[in-house]
């Protein structure tokens, strides 16, 4: 039965989404959900998103999003991808920085908001400084991590070769180390996303959880469903696009 | 190509290990695993600190760093780069010492050329097999032109065949380059087929240093010889060809038949694992097959030693402790031996 699954080809994978869809549609027209307010088809949802779409409402808060999100999360991840370098190839640095990462990095970036509210106030910086918050530690701890786990036997090969520090640190460790710093970069292309949509929901007026906050005043659920999707696609597609880029500088030698 | 030379070396295990390498000579470190050989290699290639000296043609070179120690290091793992190819893992060491980049394609090709890999020039490390590896690691060792090379029990990972094929190679180009060579192993047969000279080493001290048949024939102490097999080491007073290729020496009351090698025979070692004892005569020729008295018998962990009297001979033998149970040997009795032929070590 696996096998025989395994060997459909990969366009049979949108079976199972149509079929939800299809079940969504119908159940929502026989109006079998639960609770007071009524849960809309999925064609009602679509042409909410292309109402939403056609006046330019989604694109300007979906590119408030994006813009805060790329800021933060490349400025976060380089500065995560610098620290974590020195820090993994450094060992009294590591060791002087060490204790605090470890008590910073396990705090939920939005256990940062009330605190940079009070700091930053209420502008476009507070999501921008959230993101890097969430972008910072992860890319940091798994930079460290996978330079440390580089074998210390290759330094050594490239020591006997002639190599100096700074050479062997960007042609063999930092390489070596790419799969670990990868995941640090694709775990938090999602969680970027994850997080501005809290921020916005609690203290931007604008972006898509901005949007989403206005739409649940007006129970206009069509509208936070297509939040959701917007949300769920951009999430997917960040983590999909570091996954590919992974794989092309990776999956020669791996 | 430099001498080189230790002078009161202590690291770890290793205590004031005296130790002189000729220009140009292959000396083999031999020793059992954890005797300090790979320290020593390290001390020499500047990958560790260390009390003592190190020279380099009479010049002190304990102040330079490795990377300016100008020493090939072939490791027991290789550790080719698994993100460049075969001829960026060649170049490594011609970029990263930042030669001019004209000649590093010639010098890898070259390289490849001389290494029998030009066909492998831009595969991936993970793409090789055992033996390709082994060469890819040797040329990016010999890339930059070293004045030393080291290696350290480079073909352990190998198959037999493929190792044995490797060594005469590995010996013929270092003849050919005449680099001064430290090869690390602790197989004997491996050490007295590539060594101009053979040190010892057991517990981070220099026991023997000498010719390989001067190791095998006249170890100098006991933990020397139990390392080397603890061979039995026979006089030959005479011998003879008797052409295809076989010869025949008299050893004593033992004939002995040989491979002819074209050289007379001084001595033999029989080594205590190479004699094959039995209760009964084995069947088939005569050959190497001689009858003798136990005289006594001593357990070794795993194995026993049976000391037999063979004419004017007393020799070692060895069997397995299974085998030895499932046998009826007694002090007194009379047992059967054959020495095999391929196992006898003549100088």
């Amino acid at each position: 039965m696996l096998n025989s699954l395994k060997k459909l080809k990969p366009g049979w994978g949108i079976v199972p989404v149509l079929i939800f869809l299809a079940l969504w549609e119908i159940i929502a027209r026989l109006n079998l959900t639960p609770g007071q307010f009524s849960f809309p088809p999925f064609s009602t949802v679509m042409v909410e998103f292309y109402n939403l779409a056609a006046s330019g409402v989604l694109g300007d808060n979906f590119f408030a999003s994006l813009t805060r999100v790329l800021i933060g999360f490349c400025a976060g991840s380089m500065a995560g991808l610098v620290v974590g370098t020195a820090m993994g190839w450094m060992e009294k640095l590591d060791k002087a920085l060490h204790p605090i990462v470890s008590l910073l990095y396990p705090i939920p970036a939005l256990g940062w908001l009330p605190l940079l509210m009070l700091w930053i106030g209420i502008n476009e910086w507070l999501p921008i400084t959230i993101i890097f918050i969430c972008s910072f530690f992860p890319v940091l701890y798994n930079t460290v991590t996978g330079i440390r786990n580089v074998d210390k036997d290759y330094i050594r090969v490239a020591r006997t070769l002639g190599a100096s520090d700074f050479k062997i640190l960007t042609t063999v460790v930092l390489p070596l180390a790419l799969p670990n710093i990868f995941t640090g970069f694709r775990l938090e292309a999602g969680m970027a996303w994850r997080v501005i949509i809290a921020a916005e929901m609690v203290a931007i007026p604008t972006g898509i959880g901005a949007l989403m906050m206005k739409a649940e005043s007006l129970i206009r659920i069509d509208i936070i469903i297509v939040c959701l999707i917007v949300l769920a696609v951009m999430c997917l597609s960040f983590e999909k696009f570091f996954e590919f880029l992974e794989t092309k500088m990776t999956a020669r030698w791996r | 190509m430099p001498s080189i030379k230790l002078e009161n070396i202590c690291k770890y295990i290793c205590r004031d290990v005296e130790l002189e390498i000729k220009d140009r000579e292959l000396l083999v470190l031999l020793g059992p695993s954890g005797a300090g050989k790979t320290t020593l290699l390290n001390i020499i290639a500047g990958l560790t600190d260390y009390q003592g000296s190190v020279l380099f043609d009479s010049q002190r070179v304990d102040k330079l760093p490795a990377s300016k120690r100008e020493v090939g290091y072939l490791f027991q793992d290789l550790f080719l780069f698994p993100h460049l190819d075969v001829s960026a893992n060649i170049a490594y060491g011609l970029k990263a010492r930042r030669q001019p980049h004209d000649g590093t394609e010639e010098r890898v090709a070259e390289l490849l050329h001389l290494m029998k890999i030009s066909h492998l020039a831009e595969r991936y490390p993970r793409h090789l097999s055992g033996g390709e590896k082994q060469r890819v690691a040797l040329a990016r060792a010999l890339a930059l032109s070293p004045r030393v090379l080291l290696l350290d029990e480079p073909l352990s990972s190998l198959d037999a065949q493929t190792a044995k094929y490797l060594r005469t190679e590995l010996k013929q180009l270092q003849r050919k380059l005449g680099i001064t060579t430290i090869y690390v192993t602790h197989d004997l047969a491996e050490a007295e087929e590539m060594a101009d000279r053979i040190a010892v080493i057991q517990e981070g001290q220099l026991q023997q240093m000498g010719k390989p048949e001067d190791v095998f024939f006249s170890p100098i102490n006991e933990a020397v010889s139990d390392f080397i097999g603890a061979p039995n080491i026979l006089s030959c007073d005479r011998c003879q060809s008797l052409g295809q290729g076989v010869m025949e020496v008299d050893c004593g009351t033992m004939n002995i038949i040989l491979p002819d090698d074209g050289n007379p025979v001084r001595r033999i070692a029989l080594f205590p694992r190479d004699i094959y004892v039995s209760e009964t005569m084995p069947p088939g020729p005569a050959v190497n097959r001689f009858q003798g008295v136990l005289t006594a018998i001593k357990p070794l962990g795993d194995a026993v030693r049976l000391e037999i009297k063979v004419g004017e001979h007393r020799l070692q033998a060895e069997v397995p402790h299974h085998i030895f149970e499932d046998m009826d040997l007694a002090v007194g009795k009379e047992v059967f031996l054959i020495l095999k032929l391929r196992r006898i070590k003549f100088y």
